[in-house]
């Protein structure tokens, strides 16, 4: 059989106005932070700085709380709802227009490769915004009675995964109930949001209403301790997630989270097999593996175990793992040295506490941080491979006899988040969804999202939903019932 | 000569059944007076955990059972409620210092409050369940569901009205329940639980407690069984407490003013929403 080889296809940096030294966004302006601290971001598919920059301090997370409130008061919180909706399409419409900008830019940043940055990251950004924007004038009808209010200084805080797109969800439904918003950006991906200061620029945003400030966890603490933020909304780990939910306890600051998951993606033996294994691939291989929801429990019926594992690695085989600028790439870079380490630390134990590993057969990049895809065969439900998530590209292999068994293995984590069913019978579909302790079931596909759809977890994986009215919500104070 | 009464022991209500306390403690009920009404149950650590373990048993069984079946159990809760109503009253009368007449119109607004409740088992999802219009070749819901296991901690007075708005809110949506009755007006709980016991409540689904409200907190929320709590009847310093014990399995933790109002029920469903992928 004669085999054809891809040619390249890089995407172009050409298109980026990449400055050396970055500035915090306070008071819609680019504002350099008072201490004159500063980190480093990297390109994790060279390991290479890309960039210097500032490091927001406690007295740069106060200036940036002052200026949200006072946009509040003065500007955001008085204006017509219309007009606000005005200013988030205009935000919609400006991100369409520069998106490949935007993916070249977080492909650069983040590792992922550019044919999801530009499909799905970007895109999905935008039409976060248009979707919001359409509420702004329409709060009356979001379930919570008639005029219903913001909650005023809204404290965001997103991963390094997704890092416009979590700006996205966080910033569109903040700004459309009417709220006011200090953003943090991950440490290892601000770039894409320190552009985003620039759109808000373009559209006229008042200044203050969107504020950024970038740093580190300790950032970030600032933040959630701010006695004049009325709101957090944190997208990381549970842990950290936990340790907010603690550090609010005595105040009366409201709170949604959206934390980890150890999705089961449950295939049964009536499924479309080649079907479910491309969404099997598409459940953990996406991004990395670096999703909360990722399907990263992997439950097969017994009977067709062997057909669907040896499906899945002749499908792995062909994942084409490099350059996350080239539209070829399948699976890019993972995103940081210690997100490696913990992936590493983690696959280890699968290792050791007799699973069996096997990883494509694939070249990886000698500079930068990469991980094969991997799979682990014979896992049992106390290993730590199927308890812990990993958020890499490694998939834990568990099987099931019954659909009883299923669901009972599906839910036997404190985590519920995601999960999927793969089977072409309808109502077993329809019995599993309601039997999974899960906020988002895929059946028959995986890793869709949509701003229309609420998403958001049972259990340990957070409170409330982002998306939808119910996501809108969380950002208003209930009307008259 | 004059008749003496039969007095009552009150007890919990633990999986179906009136056990006493397994620590064999109790303590004295003074009415508004100060003279001697009752020993109720001082509910020990094990108690509570005994109730999360019946309350979880129940929950797979309540939650999936028809939204019409649950209805007509909240409704059949008024109608036994009805009947008592003279008992109710009196204990009202006896813990609260009020007048019968009080005390009667509290009981009616109970009543009819469980009623309200009952009606809504079958309008959740509509108020709270949507039909996503996604970007794709997919049907896409959103539905409620019950949360799982649901602790309470119920206000002073009005006791009977506090009692219904948290019980009748946390089992509408098929969570079950593990009260602990206000501290100072225990009775009207433990009253409540004999109706419980003969209205098609299943064995569980609501269990009651009477103790002491501070030790109790603690215990609840670090209880890693229990999904979420209706703190209306803690002071702030209490839900301070509880909020940082709950954080270990991110416990939803809601105090609520109106006792009438669809935002209790909501506050304990998760909503889950549904990709179907659509293809031929």
């Amino acid at each position: 059989m004669t085999e054809f080889e891809y040619a390249p296809a890089l995407e172009s940096t050409s298109i980026l106005n990449l400055q050396s030294d970055y500035k915090l966004f306070i008071n819609g302006t680019y504002t350099a932070a008072k201490a004159g601290k500063r980190f480093t971001t990297v390109n994790p598919s060279t390991g290479e700085a890309i960039a210097s920059i500032s490091y927001a301090e406690l007295d740069d997370v106060n200036s940036a709380v002052a200026a949200a409130r006072a946009a509040y008061t003065k500007v955001w919180g008085k204006m017509p709802a219309a007009e606000r909706g005005k200013y988030l399409f205009r935000i919609a419409r400006l991100l369409q227009e520069r998106a490949r900008e935007f993916a070249v830019l977080e492909t650069l940043d983040n590792g992922k490769p550019i044919r999801e940055s530009r499909d799905t990251d970007i895109p999905l950004a935008a039409a976060h915004f248009f979707y919001h924007a359409g509420w702004a004038d329409k709060l009356d009808y979001a379930g919570l009675g008639t005029n219903p209010k913001p909650l005023g200084v809204v404290g965001q805080i997103i991963p390094w995964n997704f890092p416009l797109l979590m700006l996205a969800w966080k910033v569109a439904p903040a700004l459309a109930a009417g709220n006011t918003v200090v953003l943090k950006p991950a440490e290892t991906t601000p770039l894409t949001a320190l552009l985003f200061a620039e759109v808000c620029q373009q559209a006229g945003l008042p200044a203050g209403v969107v504020n950024i400030v970038t740093g580190d966890g300790v950032t970030g603490s600032y933040l959630v301790n701010h006695p004049d933020v009325d709101k957090i909304a944190f997208t990381g780990s549970t842990a950290v997630g936990k340790a907010i939910a603690r550090a609010v306890a005595d105040t009366k600051k409201s709170v949604t989270l959206e934390l980890g998951g150890k999705a089961a993606n449950i295939v049964y033996d009536d499924a479309a097999i080649d079907e479910a294994v491309e969404g099997i691939v598409n459940g953990i291989f996406f991004n990395q593996g670096h999703v909360c929801c990722a399907g990263s429990r992997l439950l097969v019926q017994e009977s067709v175990q062997d057909e669907v594992i040896e499906k899945l690695k002749r499908r792995m085989a062909l994942i084409r793992v490099g350059n996350p600028l080239d539209k070829n790439t399948d699976l890019g870079a993972i995103n940081s040295a210690e997100q490696l380490a913990r992936i590493t630390e983690l696959t280890n134990t699968g290792d050791a506490e007799g699973a069996e590993r096997w990883s494509a057969p694939c070249d990886l990049p000698s500079k930068g941080y990469w991980y094969a895809p991997t799979i682990f065969t014979g896992v049992s439900q106390t290993h730590r491979i199927a308890r812990e998530e990993i958020f890499g590209p490694v998939l834990s292999v568990l099987t099931f006899r019954t659909p009883a068994e299923a669901v009972e293995k599906a839910n036997n984590t404190p985590y519920g988040l995601s999960a999927g069913v793969w089977s072409e019978k309808g109502s077993k579909v329809l019995w599993t969804a309601s039997k999974l302790r899960a906020g988002v079931i895929w059946t028959n596909t995986f890793n869709k999202f949509d701003p229309t759809s609420p998403f958001g977890g049972f259990k340990e994986s957070g409170w409330g939903r982002e998306g939808g009215r119910h996501g809108l919500a969380a950002y208003l104070k209930g009307g008259k019932n | 000569m004059n008749r003496i009464d039969v007095m009552k022991t009150y007890k919990l209500y633990i999986n179906g059944a009136f056990p006493r306390s397994e620590s064999g403690r109790v303590y004295e009920l003074k009415d508004a007076k100060g003279a001697f009404i009752a020993n109720p149950c001082w509910a020990s650590r094990k108690d509570l955990r005994d109730s999360v373990v019946a309350a979880r048993s129940a929950f797979s069984g309540w939650s999936k059972a028809t939204a019409y079946n649950r209805g007509q159990v909240l409704y059949r809760i008024a109608e036994v409620m009805q009947g008592r109503s003279s008992q109710f009253a009196d204990e009202i009368v006896a813990q609260e210092g009020i007048t019968t007449k009080q005390a009667l119109a509290q009981v009616e607004e109970s009543i009819d409050l469980m009623v309200w409740y009952a009606g809504w088992t079958d309008k959740i999802s509509s108020l709270s369940g949507a039909n996503n219009p996604v970007a794709g070749s997919f049907y896409n819901f959103t539905t409620p569901e019950a949360i799982g296991v649901v602790g309470a901690f119920i206000e002073g007075k009005p006791s009977l009205i506090s009692l219904i708005a948290s019980v009748g809110s946390i089992i509408a949506s098929g969570n079950t329940a593990v009260v602990i009755a206000s501290e100072k007006f225990p009775l009207t709980a433990i009253t409540f639980a004999e109706v419980c016991a003969t209205s098609d409540v299943p064995a569980g689904v609501i269990n009651i407690l009477t103790g002491k409200t501070p030790e109790l907190v603690g215990w609840m929320g670090s209880h890693m069984d229990v999904d979420a709590v209706d703190a209306s009847g803690l002071s702030s310093k209490q839900l301070t407490e509880l909020k940082i014990a709950g954080a270990d399995n991110l416990k939803r933790i809601h105090s609520f003013k109106s006792v009438k109002s669809p935002d209790r029920i909501l506050a304990f469903v998760e909503h889950k929403t549904v990709w179907q992928t659509i293809g031929v």
